[in-house]
């Protein structure tokens, strides 16, 4: 467990304590210590692509290879491609709305492998990598943006439930999910089973996500909270949802809070197995805040000139996720220039097949808006239904004559 | 002094807030995005700038916080405005709007007073994912000690705002996100004129062949059909509500001995919505005035679909016409 680092003052402390109490202006320069994260942050591989070892998480990592790490880099990669795909379709008009995930690919990649197959996932909207990482076919994501579908892929196979769209919903609803893999016995030893829960900054001032952390604690559940904080929610920066880092606020909970350099990969696969693994032995839950940065806007809707200085955004740059492990792998000779190429090669056939896709996409039936209100059907809905379709088929006829 | 200016309805509500805020220095805007971005919708664009972060509030990301505090800020004497940013989102408040906003001047017997305001933008048409495209006002028609609200043109969007602002009572003030910024709304506002009262129900076009009562956004729907039925040779009057709670239902009583028939037009469905009440209201009224039943034309009773295929949930001038037709045929 990451040891204790926050000296907000104890009640009953003295005045000196008080007087120890951070200033708004400190809280502001911690919560913005964007270079390192903070003195907490676990990093395993530097923006350099320099290894850093870590005493209590490379035994979590002991099995990534060089050819494991060429396999993050290629999941990074491809999604990105995928994302920026979806972005300049949605700029042509071919999708509604596109929620991009540029510069968060090593947190949702890293935390995604961390997976096992019984495990379950609850996503945001931006999870577009953690979809990847559960099997999910992109194409299948694609309907919600293009505004045919609501969602559209087999949450039980994949492990990986629907969209959810209301800020903080999901994380009572993974809360509760994870209480019934207790209930089941399905924790307890390496074979376990564990929930992980996707959610940004923002989010945490909901009340469900504070809800979500008390049910958690109590029933033991086997959860991760996984965090993003990618600095923004919308034109709102961190330090607009709370004063202290997000990490921190596990321990009025009573379990463990741990940040973690949301920008690698590496780190990002050993924090979430250690946490993962921790539930499935029964000692969830866990929060897991990886520290990173959403590089484009919140959506195509958004336009962050208005409220993000540039020169954040060109410090980030940086920090790159994929860059780092390019290097890392170049520079040990893990990886040549034909290894790039025929992974930028692959990217783009995946980015040309979701475009032929999207472009082909077929419209949903009018009377698809009946389908599945109930499960049980319920008959008001039905002479609906076929009142509209009669309507519908009065102009066909009309048209005909 | 008079100072005409060309507004669409998003301008309109910009300069109403600001108009407001300069009156009175109780009045806070507070919500997601609203102070540096503006709002999503930009309704409350440059209003930080002007008038400072103490005025203008960024908050956390959390309706029940929203909400919640501006209940006890109205304790303390302020007047708040708040913005929740798309209707499919006031639901995390829903409990503060219920259970405090909408019951303490009750509970208190009038010692604390209620004043206000939250902008909900609502309805459909503009090409969203979930929850961003949906009609819930009913839900909070339904709850007594709320005064609910809906603006279809710039006029009343300036105006409006300002009534609500004005009002000791807690108002949802529902808002056609998808005219924000239609040119052909724009209207020409005096905008240092005196405060005008504009929640009252409003015949906005006379005729003789049939009524449409609407509400919002498909005020435009209901006036797009009056003008091809004129092509047809049929003359639907159209009212706007304007206020959904308390219902302003005098000039629709009116209408109806007048034309003897009723079309009532919405985007929410119709199961136990505002419409419904229109219906049972007017037939309870006018018994012996009608000549067909009130028909409805709203959304259908399922959740807002996908948007591709929004064109056929919502209703448009095609079925408003369909329905005066089926009115004509009784
Ligand atoms: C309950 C609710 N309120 C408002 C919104 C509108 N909204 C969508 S995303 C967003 C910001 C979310 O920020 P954060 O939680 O940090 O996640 P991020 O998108 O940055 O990953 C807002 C305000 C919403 N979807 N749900």
């Amino acid at each position: 467990m990451p040891s204790e680092q926050w000296t907000h003052p104890e009640p009953g402390d003295g005045p000196a304590a008080v007087a120890a109490q951070p200033s708004p202006e400190q809280v502001i320069a911690g919560l913005r210590a964007t270079s390192e994260g903070g003195a907490e942050l676990t990093q395993l591989l530097t923006p350099e692509g320099e290894r850093v070892p870590s005493p209590q998480f490379d035994k979590y990592v002991d099995d990534i290879d060089a050819e494991a790490l060429r396999g993050l880099y290629r999941d990074m990669v491809l999604v990105r491609r995928a994302d920026r795909e979806a972005n300049a379709m949605q700029r042509q008009g071919q999708l509604g709305i596109w929620v991009p995930l540029l510069g968060q690919e090593a947190a949702q990649i890293g935390s995604g492998r961390a997976l096992k197959a019984n495990d379950m996932a609850f996503p945001s909207y931006r999870e577009h990598g953690v979809a990847f990482t559960r099997g999910v076919d992109m194409k299948d994501l694609l309907g919600i943006f293009r505004c045919t579908d609501h969602s559209g892929w087999d949450y039980q196979r994949h492990g990986f439930h629907p969209y959810t769209i209301v800020i903080g919903n999901q994380v009572l609803n993974a809360a509760g999910y994870a209480m019934g893999q207790k209930f089941e016995g399905k924790v307890g030893d390496d074979d376990g089973e564990a929930t992980i829960v996707y959610f940004g900054d923002g989010a945490t001032s909901q009340g469900d996500v504070h809800e979500g952390f008390v049910w958690a604690a109590v029933y033991d559940a086997p959860l991760v909270f996984f965090c993003q904080n990618n600095q923004w929610a919308i034109s709102e920066p961190t330090e607009r949802q709370s004063r202290l880092p997000l990490y921190q606020r596990a321990r009025g909970y009573g379990f463990p809070g741990i940040r973690v350099d949301g920008n690698d990969v590496l780190a990002c696969l050993a924090v979430s197995r250690w946490a993962l693994d921790e539930c499935r032995h029964g000692n969830g839950p866990v929060l897991i805040e990886a520290f990173t940065y959403r590089m484009d806007a919140h959506t195509t809707t958004d336009d962050p000139t208005r409220y993000r200085l540039s020169d954040e955004l060109e410090e980030w740059k940086l920090k790159d996720p994929i860059e780092r492990v390019r290097a890392y792998l170049a520079r040990g000779g893990y990886a040549d220039q034909a290894f790039f190429d025929k992974i930028q090669d692959e990217a783009d056939a995946f980015a040309a097949d979701l475009r032929e896709y999207t472009f082909n996409m077929p419209e949903p039936p009018p009377d698809r808006i009946f389908s599945n209100v109930y499960a049980e059907g319920n008959p008001v809905l039905e002479a609906q239904r076929e009142e509209f379709l009669s309507y519908l088929d009065g102009f066909v006829s009309a048209g005909e004559h | 002094m008079s100072d005409l200016q060309k507004l669409t309805i998003g301008k309109a509500l910009n300069l109403g807030l600001r108009r407001a805020m300069e009156e009175d220095p109780k009045v806070l805007i507070m919500g997601e995005d609203v102070g540096k971005l503006g709002g999503v919708f930009r309704i409350t664009d440059g209003l930080q700038k002007d008038f400072g972060e103490q005025r203008v509030l960024d908050t956390p990301l959390a309706e029940s916080g929203i909400i919640g505090t501006a209940v006890g800020l109205a304790v303390r004497g302020f007047r708040p405005v708040c913005e929740i940013q798309f209707e499919g989102f006031i639901f995390p408040g829903f409990d503060q709007i219920s259970s405090q906003l909408a019951k303490l001047h009750y509970r208190t017997q009038g010692k604390i007073k209620m004043p206000v305001v939250i902008r909900v933008p609502f309805g459909g048409g503009i090409g969203a994912v979930e929850h961003h495209s949906e009609s819930p006002e009913s839900l909070f028609a339904h709850i007594p000690g709320l005064k609910v609200v809906s603006i279809s043109n710039a006029v009343d969007a300036y105006w409006g705002i300002q009534q609500a602002i004005r009002s000791d009572d807690p108002v949802l003030f529902f808002e056609p996100k998808r005219l924000y910024h239609s040119g052909a709304l724009r209207a020409e506002i005096d905008v240092a004129g005196t405060p005008a009262q504009v929640f009252s129900s409003q015949v906005v076009r006379e005729g003789t062949t049939a009524t449409v009562v609407a509400y919002g956004p498909s005020v435009k729907v209901a006036l797009d059909a009056a003008a091809a039925a004129e092509d047809e040779g049929k003359s639907l009057e159209v009212i706007d509500l304007r206020t959904l709670s308390p219902l302003d239902l005098g000039p629709v009583f009116e209408s109806v001995r007048k034309t003897g028939r009723l079309i009532a037009l919405s985007e929410a469905p119709s199961e136990s919505s505002l419409t419904s009440e229109i219906a049972a209201r007017v037939q309870q009224e006018c018994f012996y005035s009608l000549e067909a039943p009130v028909l409805r034309v709203t959304g259908f009773d399922t959740p807002y679909p996908p948007a591709k295929l929004e064109e056929h949930y919502l209703p448009d001038l095609d079925r408003v016409l369909h329905a005066v037709d089926r009115s004509l045929a009784w």
